[in-house]
């Protein structure tokens, strides 16, 4: 049995009066949506707070919706119905692909979109009870003052772990987020930051209210794809999204690719134009596409599977991605 | 803190008090008595306590008991009427699709709320629906057999109705 800490619990009607209480309670609060996160740590002990705010009432985080060139999805709808939604599998097929391979189907129906892109990070010396992280002296992340994976201070590595962000940051998305301070809107590819303990840049009494993904130009085609222990349940050893615009002969006109859950935030991999740009995806340019993601990640032990085996998974599977988009039996 | 919280539970309207950081597996188990729904990972894991909320799988273990404020619950306890059990329970006795049983209360409510919304799903719809419920025992097989047998039974007393209907 995992009993939760006692917390008073608050469900706010509008996302003003959950603005309010947040504020309000300082470092004591924090938000819950689904809860699939939240829960699970708050069991272990990692996070502590008197006060836990529900964001499951609040209707302006509802709703998916195209207005005028951009699909907006509510931060409070669920994975399942991200991922089932027919607007979003036009429009945005990766994040469809990548809510719809989340978890398994119960957490499907329970995480939301919000909670997903707000995600802790992970790490096997951090996702254990209280009991366990004590026996070991506790890490950096909570309660400690080493890093069990780097063996030094100072810096926690632990995993980006969600698998939508790498879907909205390679779609051009941005964040919308309220506080009692007013709104502000960051684009997703510059929400998060190298600190495994706090790896974005919202603070946190911003709730996250819709996401918004500019519709794609003609001609762009969007592949996501994940690596787990087992295809059910698990969350991913290594993700990764593309979004690549070809012309009317299959030339790039511009690619975009994000490889994830390796180190405390996705990675955009640089330098795609000079080796694609203008050009079809022959063997070549696959492989050259593949050899740059590889080069820029370097994965650790923040997760008890092979970093290397990791990282030599990764240009595989860009290759595979790549190859997927035009010839989609190559995908399998 | 305390609280009252108001659900309805297999058709039945329930109230009880709760304290704020009860999971409504805890509320279900310790509050009312009804220990169908099971304490597994008691963190997301393994399904074993998945029960209906508004007709969708949801687990109960990291739900908390609040969130169940006027909604429909649905538990293992609701599968079965006067008349008999669930055709999902009778198909599982006859497979073998239980052996120490922990798991099947959450596979039937899994595979409960799939059969309400398709009763003729392909084995590949089945494996989808169960893929959050774990089995230590079973190997799975029966389980996805039984699933079967009960979709083709539901179909058949469908079909016999819309007979005898039209006669
Ligand atoms: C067994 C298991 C397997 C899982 N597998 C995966 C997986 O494969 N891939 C994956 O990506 N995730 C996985 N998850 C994690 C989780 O289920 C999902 O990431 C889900 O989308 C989280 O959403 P939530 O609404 O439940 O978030 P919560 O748990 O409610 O919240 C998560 C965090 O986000 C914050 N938050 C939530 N909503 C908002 C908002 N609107 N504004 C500001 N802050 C907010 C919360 O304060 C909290 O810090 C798994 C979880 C479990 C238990
Ligand atoms: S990376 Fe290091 S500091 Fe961060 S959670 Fe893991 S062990 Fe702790
Ligand atoms: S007991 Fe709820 S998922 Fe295991
Ligand atoms: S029958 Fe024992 S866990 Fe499934």
């Amino acid at each position: 049995m995992l009993r939760l800490p006692a917390f008073e619990y608050h469900r706010p009607q509008t996302v003003e009066e959950a603005a309010r209480l947040l504020d309000g309670f300082g470092d004591q609060a924090l938000a819950i949506a689904g809860g699939t996160d939240v829960v699970p740590n708050m069991k272990h002990g990692l996070f502590e707070p008197a006060q836990v705010i529900s964001l499951r009432g609040l209707p302006e985080l509802r709703g998916i919706h195209v207005r005028g060139a951009e699909l907006v999805l509510g931060a409070g709808e669920t994975l399942a119905s991200v991922a089932a939604h027919p607007m979003v599998r036009l429009h945005a097929a990766s994040l469809a692909e990548a809510a719809g391979l989340v978890a398994g189907p119960q957490l499907r129906n329970m995480g939301t979109l919000g909670g997903n892109v707000c995600l802790d990070t992970r790490c096997t010396y951090y996702n254990q009870t209280r009991f366990w992280r004590q026996a070991l002296g506790y890490c950096l992340k909570k309660d400690g003052d080493t890093c069990h994976v780097t063996r030094v201070g100072r810096k926690c590595v632990a995993a980006h772990s969600a698998d939508t962000p790498p879907a909205l940051m390679t779609l051009g998305a941005s964040a919308d987020f309220v506080s009692a301070r007013g709104e502000r809107s960051i684009p997703i590819a510059d929400l998060f930051i190298a600190d495994g303990i706090w790896n974005t840049v919202r603070r946190p009494d911003e709730i996250l209210v819709r996401v918004r993904v500019p519709l794609p130009p003609e001609g762009t085609r969007t592949a996501f794809r994940k690596v787990r222990q087992r295809n059910a349940i698990d969350f991913p050893l290594l993700n990764m999204a593309l979004a690549c615009e070809l012309d009317p002969e299959e030339r790039v006109r511009s690619i975009r690719l994000v490889v994830s859950a390796l180190g405390s935030r996705p990675r955009m991999v640089s330098g795609l134009d000079e080796v694609a740009t203008g050009r079809t995806l022959s063997d070549e340019v696959v492989e050259a596409v593949a050899g740059k993601a590889h080069q820029q990640c370097r994965p650790l032990t923040n997760i008890i599977v092979d970093p290397e085996w990791r990282r030599a998974m990764v240009p595989v599977h860009v290759s595979r991605m790549l190859r997927g988009l035009t010839t989609p039996a190559a995908a399998a | 803190m305390w609280s009252l919280v108001r659900f309805e539970l297999n058709q039945d309207r329930r109230e009880l008090g709760v304290a704020s950081h009860w999971t409504l597996l805890e509320a279900l188990r310790y509050g009312l008595g009804m220990t169908g729904s099971k304490q597994g990972c008691d963190k997301g894991d393994c399904g074993a306590c998945t029960v209906l909320l508004d007709g969708e799988p949801t687990l109960s273990c990291i739900t908390p008991a609040l969130e169940a404020e006027g909604r429909r619950v649905t538990s293992v306890e609701g599968l079965a009427t006067a008349e008999g059990p669930h055709p999902l329970q009778a198909a599982f006795g006859e497979c073998g699709a239980a052996q120490c049983g922990f798991c099947t209360p959450g596979i039937l409510m899994s595979a409960a709320a799939l059969l309400d919304r398709n009763l003729d799903p392909t084995r590949d719809e089945i494996k989808e629906a169960l893929s959050g419920n774990l089995c230590r025992c079973t190997g799975y097989t029966k389980i996805l057999d039984a699933v079967e047998l009960a979709a083709r039974r539901l179909r058949e007393a469908e079909q016999a109705e819309d007979e005898r209907a039209t006669a």
